[in-house]
């Protein structure tokens, strides 16, 4: 296949310099004081991006199953690990948790899209399955990140009508209910808006790649569409599954709020030494 | 009333909690009840009285179980509720809070709450009868009701699961003066109509003296008094206790001994 698209040279890419140059110069006029940050972004830009380009060039020339499955791996766990960052309170449990949540929603999803609907064969071509992945795996993080973040605050909100219906005899599944909920659909907001607006605000990212790299900009919508479904299901999936196992970590086996749900990252450093209401719950 | 024979329906021994409590931004455990011991038996009307902060409404929701205690145990009917299903203990033990904390939806949704959970029919216009709320309220949204009619609510909705003991943290502190004398006849004529067994919290001396059987001051996390109310109210045992009576205790008195946070084990 001929290029059907322009290269960048190391050349071009010291003039494209430029212009995050005008950027600092109107932090600079303005005083905006981000000249120095915007200099780090700029080098973590160019060795991340490099890194990453790098390695998935290896990838790509061994075109071995193993190396995308460890490449897959990889981005599950750093996911993971990112969307256990983002909650607020102990953190215990929680990257284990959000790992495996973003595993099911995207592993499920992505054997769909490349088993059924591409019929990628062999079904690890990284040129497929590596992006694609790289899709979902990322909206399932911030799906699985927002449900829980949204659960827990929720739970601590409604606390008197969580407990109120504990004393009644409610489970802790049908106690957070109403709070589950609101998480669930904190989560799935940001994908369902963007199913409504997609195409007519912003090209998405994938579709853009595809049409410079000269696709038909026909035949690179319909990868998008796949693209928008697959990310509903994998988000759908992910949430769920990170939401009500979360339920596991704010509420104790006999159905009561957990003890440490009122208190922030502190509580880690009150069971490092030997707090007594951890043990008690267990 | 009470043999020494007859087992206690509900019983502390013992019991101290202890819970975290952020101190300069660390969390460091602190007593709340102090091997406290009391019983009551079946079809009484206890009263806990105390300062606040004394650890009453820890004492209920260590019956109710939506706390674990550090230590001691709690009796029902003569079993430790630790091997009881908790959740069949809460619809033996019920609760009624300080706020009602109501659930969305309407009056009669939040009465039927506790039976539908276990798939069980429910006439909600009987028990809004049994607490004098009209059949007119039932569809109505029930955090839209006045205070004093949420509390109803939340009464009913407690006695809609059928308890042998009511547990009430302070249900006459949000209502006025007479919202608060009828919701106190209400659990007089509720006591004597279904035989409960009541423990109601209460700051309020004049409120626990017209219903109270039995009194239990806790200062502290302690018990100092347990006594039957008639001779707790005219001729208290202790220092403390004639002191409470005279309105000389607040929150953050000494208490016992002079060492309040004495610790369990």
């Amino acid at each position: 296949m001929a290029d059907a698209y322009i290269h960048i040279t190391f050349l071009d890419l010291a003039i494209a310099l430029v212009l995050v140059g005008v950027a600092m110069a109107i932090s600079r006029w303005q005083r905006l004081d981000l000249e120095r940050d915007m200099g780090i972004g700029t080098v973590r830009t160019f060795i991340q991006l490099l890194a990453v380009g790098l390695i998935l060039q290896q990838i790509f020339d061994a075109d071995r199953w193993y190396w995308v499955l460890l490449a897959l791996a990889v981005m599950i766990s750093v996911a993971g690990w990112n969307a256990m960052k983002r909650q607020a309170g102990t953190r215990r449990g929680l990257f284990l948790l959000m790992t495996i949540a973003i595993f099911l929603g995207s592993v499920l999803t992505l054997a769909i899209v490349v088993g059924v609907v591409l019929r990628v064969r062999p079904w690890y071509q990284p040129q497929y399955v590596i992006p694609i992945a790289g899709m979902i795996i990322g909206n399932a993080m911030n799906g699985s990140a927002l449900a829980v973040n949204r659960l827990r605050s929720e739970l601590q909100l409604r606390r008197a009508q969580v407990e109120a219906a504990l004393a009644l005899g409610a489970s802790s599944r049908q106690a957070a209910a109403p709070a589950l909920r609101e998480g669930l659909r904190a989560a799935m907001m940001p994908t369902v808006n963007s199913m409504m607006t997609v195409g007519l605000v912003q090209l998405p990212g994938m579709m853009t790649g595809q049409i410079i790299s000269g696709a038909r900009p026909a035949d690179a919508v319909r990868y998008q569409i796949v693209v928008m479904l697959m990310i509903a299901a994998a988000t759908a999936i992910t949430t769920m599954s990170a939401a009500f196992q979360a339920l596991r970590i704010y509420f104790t086996p006999q159905h009561q709020l957990a003890p440490h749900l009122e208190f922030g990252s502190e509580w880690d450093e009150y069971l490092r030494q030997g707090g007594r209401a951890g043990k008690s719950v267990l | 009333m009470s043999t020494v024979a007859t087992v206690p329906k509900l019983q502390f021994v013992a019991v101290s909690k202890e819970r975290p409590v952020r101190i300069a931004g660390k969390l460091r455990d602190e007593p709340i009840l102090h091997k406290v011991s009391f019983s009551l038996a079946p079809g009484e009307i206890l009263c806990l009285l105390g300062p606040s902060g004394a650890g009453k409404s820890t004492i209920l929701r260590l019956a109710n179980r939506l706390e674990e205690p550090t230590a001691g145990r709690i009796f029902l009917d003569g079993q430790n509720i630790a091997s009881l299903d908790v959740r069949e203990l809460r619809r033996r033990v019920g609760m009624v809070f300080q706020v009602s904390a109501l659930l969305e939806g309407t009056v009669a949704e939040n009465i039927a709450f506790g039976p539908q959970l276990r798939q069980q029919e429910c006439d909600a216009a009987r028990y809004a009868r049994m607490v004098g709320l009209g059949e007119e309220l039932l569809p109505r949204p029930a955090t839209e009701l006045s205070v004093g009619q949420q509390q109803r609510v939340g009464i009913a909705r407690a006695l809609a699961n059928e308890p042998e003991v009511l547990l009430m943290d302070e249900p006459t502190s949000a209502l006025d003066v007479a919202a608060a004398r009828n919701v106190l006849d209400l659990i007089r004529d509720l006591y004597r109509q279904l035989g409960l067994t009541v423990v109601i919290v209460t700051h309020v001396l004049e409120h626990a003296r017209a219903v109270a059987d039995h009194v239990v001051l806790l200062v502290h996390g302690s018990v100092v008094e347990d006594s039957p109310a008639g001779e707790f109210f005219t001729a208290p045992r202790t220092e403390i206790g004639r002191r409470y009576l005279a309105g000389e205790l607040q929150g953050g008195e000494e208490g016992p001994g002079g060492s309040p946070h004495g610790r369990g084990n």
